[in-house]
């Protein structure tokens, strides 16, 4: 959140709707898990980045975060870090339509297009905590950062929610009434 | 055979675009790709409890599930005998897994916890595609962090992957460039009734509703 205030105090437009931000954020408080929180790097904003609590003596953990472009260029997310775990590298995972899951490293980093949205959530793109030398419990924080190929590093704070936390909620929010759409789970 | 009837009306249909349409060439198009009986997860394939899958682009009878004998996470033999006259739930993954398997195993977790009593006599089994890693002291652990009820199997490679085998369950070992591997694996949960046949599946993602609906119908099959 520091970050986030020094850069809106810039100048007193920001200011003034980083008080409506907050007043909105303040709103979204009681209908999320954890508290949103997000950063600035040059054009880049990173919504709340988030984990979840993990089963006892679990080697792997997934984060998650909403990564929004606003300039003109494109950038990429090229390496993570946690201090929970001795590496982190970005993943894609997809279940496709005979049910089979699979998780694959992206090498080349996650691309963030110029104007555009990348939301790392369950069931897409992922953050992998791998060789974990800690595990946090729901409500407790833990700090990472994230390295893009241009804007640079940014420090973060991932927020943890339950081990289940968030899935039933993210649902209701892609498929709505329409649970025909889950047929294309197979299985 | 619902199936079959909705390839034949598709095929000579040549009503609007409409979202019934759009919906049974969505259909179809699955029936195309999904050659393998996991079809069944749709719930178009449940046929009666105590029915063979029956694959419909061929017509045959594929057998799911078979006897078998691995170890539990407590390090004891749990074999198919232990399943008898019971229901069952059957999911496959491995601990190092960020997603599918935890989310997985905390949504039968709180499953379990709203069935309470109602589930007494349904197992709920976690067989890990990765043996070579899950021995029955990771998964101890492991399943430390969920509904006491559920058990862990694993075993030699071998009768782990006669068993995911016998499911007609996808598990494949990938190397990633790190030296490690992770596995690719079916993410949806076998149900199993009570005389051992093939019951449904629950997909990954499942509304917890739907959920519910097929775990009470299937603990039916064994009272």
């Amino acid at each position: 959140m520091s970050k986030f205030v020094s850069f809106a105090l810039g100048n007193s437009l920001s200011a003034i709707r980083m008080l409506a931000a907050a007043g909105a954020l303040s709103l979204l408080a009681t209908a999320q898990p954890a508290m949103a929180h997000d950063y600035k790097i040059a054009e880049l904003k990173i919504d709340h980045p988030w984990s979840r609590e993990t089963p006892q003596g679990a080697k792997v953990a997934a984060g998650y975060l909403k990564i929004t472009n606003n300039g003109s260029e494109a950038d990429r997310l090229v390496s993570v870090t946690g201090e929970i775990s001795k590496r982190g590298e970005i993943h894609e995972m997809l279940v496709d339509d005979k049910g089979v899951m699979t998780m694959r490293p992206l090498a080349d980093g996650l691309e963030i297009p110029a104007g555009g949205v990348v939301e790392l959530k369950p069931s897409s793109y992922h953050v992998m905590f791998m060789d974990l030398t800690d595990s946090k419990k729901k409500g407790e924080r833990f700090a990472g950062t994230l390295t893009f190929e241009k804007a640079g590093t940014v420090d973060v704070e991932f927020a943890v929610d339950a081990i289940g936390g968030a899935s039933e909620h993210d649902h209701d929010h892609d498929h709505g009434d329409d649970h025909s759409g889950h047929d294309n789970h197979g299985g | 055979m619902i199936m079959i009837m909705a390839t034949t009306t598709a095929g000579t249909t040549t009503m609007a675009d409409d979202g019934r349409l759009r919906r049974l060439r969505r259909s179809i198009q699955l029936l195309g790709a999904l050659a393998v009986v996991l079809v069944g997860a749709t719930g178009w394939l449940i046929l009666r409890p105590g029915g063979p899958l029956v694959d419909a682009q061929q017509g045959a009878t594929v057998q799911i599930g078979a006897p078998f004998e691995l170890v539990s996470h407590t390090g004891e033999t749990f074999s198919d005998r232990d399943l008898a006259g019971k229901p069952y739930t059957v999911f496959f993954g491995f601990t190092h897994c960020p997603e599918v398997c935890p989310t997985t195993l905390w949504e039968m977790s709180s499953a379990l916890d709203q069935l309470g009593d109602e589930a007494a006599n349904m197992q709920v089994l976690f067989v890990t595609v990765d043996p070579e890693r899950d021995t029955p002291q990771v998964l101890a652990s492991y399943l430390q962090s969920f509904d006491d009820r559920i058990i862990g199997l694993t075993g030699t490679l071998e009768d782990v992957s006669a068993m995911a085998s016998s499911y007609r369950a996808y598990w494949r070992k990938v190397p990633t460039d790190d030296g490690d591997y992770t596995m690719d694996h079916t993410a949806s949960v076998y149900l199993m009734d009570a005389n051992g046949d093939f019951f449904g599946t629950v997909a990954y993602e499942e509304p917890a509703d739907a959920r519910m609906g097929k775990l009470r119908r299937l603990i039916a099959t064994g009272s």
